[in-house]
């Protein structure tokens, strides 16, 4: 009998109610520290009682370290911020959420698409495809680079947002910005599309002929990935830069839901809930938010994105 | 590549119905809340998404001990992914201290019974 589902099963309560009393100045406190207890106790979980095809978890030392060397950075940065420089603190930490998403994507797909020793059995493909048939290893595609995608722009457009707040970096836009922009999304996502397409033809036909799987596009197949990680940076990149400090709240937001998105895609990977329902909230929540200031402060989202690229316009003008 | 995406989705059918309650649900959630709690709300929700830590602690371990790569990416995502859930709880404790303290005096305190 394992009791991780009924702790994961818990933690995506306490997300929901620690964000429904996040929303009442009189329990948002509370709310806080509820959510704090529900993720305490789902990375518990995790860390002692996972299995996989029945097999625990190793590298114990190593989890523990990163946890430890993870938590008192946290804490001491968190404690020592000033008030005034908070906003700029949680753009930090949204970046480094992030970077997480991006980091699980890169080993993932360097586990899926691992050649090993000659002769031996591709253990590490066949264990991914046993575990939901052959058909999840383009949607395993699909997932991986999407979180890949979300979270590194998420991680790079938080950076500049940082920098922005703390002073460290002034606007910045060119003449047709916005295309350029357009182009490198385009780009990547052509990118990421033709790399589920290679994936899914080269192992398709080989699985059901009952054949040794081997991804012989290996090379391109693994330059396309990189291609992707690296536009995706620079897309995060430039579509922070021209917005004007004054709405980098706004933009912060944004790039919070987009983390949750990324952290969602784990959810799918893993085929784990508490990651799936944490992100999604947050993806969905975030996005809601974000009009919500927008509306506050008086401007429309399009305006947010889009008028910065106007107002670059008129200054070159 | 259709027929697999397809059936990827019909293997993973039990989590899309999630997500789409979750869309929702998320939506419902905060649709009220005051523009005073924007930030802290938004600091919380960062802190939540820091959930994706979990993905990190499986990437870890279960990564093979002769794989340096997996080892060392893995490493740094459990770090990355604990300073998010860490850090965003903690900011965002700190964010609602401050509320706490303005709302002790009684003039506040008779607007959230307003409120109420």
């Amino acid at each position: 009998w394992n009791f991780l589902p009924i702790i994961y099963l818990v933690g995506s309560v306490t997300f929901i109610i620690g964000l429904k009393m996040l929303s009442h100045p009189a329990t948002a406190r509370k709310g806080n520290l509820i959510a704090a207890g529900g993720m305490t106790l789902a990375i518990l979980g995790t860390i002692f009682l996972y299995r996989h095809n029945g097999e625990r978890l190793h590298n114990y030392g190593w989890i523990f370290a990163g946890l430890l060397i993870g938590g008192v950075i946290g804490v001491l940065a968190a404690r020592k911020v000033k008030m005034t420089a908070m906003p700029e603190m949680v753009s930090l930490f949204n970046g480094m959420g992030g970077a997480c998403a991006a980091l699980i994507s890169v080993v993932e797909f360097n586990h899926m698409i691992s050649v090993p020793p000659e002769g031996g059995i591709i253990s590490t493909v066949i264990k991914a495809i046993t575990d939901t048939g052959p058909a999840s290893l383009s949607g395993r595609t699909l997932i991986i680079l999407l979180g890949l995608i979300i979270g590194t722009v998420s991680f790079a457009g938080s950076m500049i947002a940082w920098g922005k707040l703390n002073g460290r970096i002034r606007d910045f836009a060119f003449r047709g910005q916005h295309i350029v922009n357009l182009l490198v999304l385009g780009v990547s996502v052509v990118a990421a599309a033709y790399l589920v397409a290679a994936i899914d033809n080269h192992v398709q036909p080989e699985l059901s002929a009952g054949l040794e799987l081997r991804l012989q596009a290996d090379g391109i197949v693994r330059w396309l990935f990189y291609l992707v990680l690296l536009l995706s940076v620079v897309y995060g990149v430039l579509f922070v830069m021209p917005i004007g400090g004054a709405d980098m709240p706004v933009v912060i937001s944004l790039l919070n839901s987009f983390t949750g998105v990324a952290a969602a895609c784990g959810g799918f990977l893993y085929n784990n809930p508490v990651m799936l329902t944490g992100g999604i909230l947050v993806g969905s929540a975030g996005t809601i938010l974000t009009i919500l200031m927008c509306r506050a402060m008086n401007r429309s989202l399009k305006n947010v994105l889009i008028g910065s690229f106007g107002g670059a316009k008129t200054g070159v003008a | 590549m259709i027929a697999s995406l397809l059936s990827f989705i019909q293997q993973h059918l039990e989590l899309i119905y999630i997500v789409i309650l979750s869309v929702f649900l998320g939506i419902e959630v905060i649709s009220r809340v005051p523009s005073v709690l924007h930030t802290p709300l938004m600091s919380g929700a960062n802190a939540i998404h820091g959930v994706v830590i979990i993905g990190a602690i499986i990437v870890m371990g279960e990564a093979p001990a002769d794989n340096y790569l997996a080892l060392v990416l893995g490493f740094l995502a459990v770090i990355l992914g604990t300073l998010n859930v860490v850090g965003g709880f903690v900011v965002t404790d700190r964010m609602l201290e401050m509320f706490k303290s303005k709302s002790q005096n009684p003039n506040s305190k008779s607007q959230t019974a307003k409120s109420k």
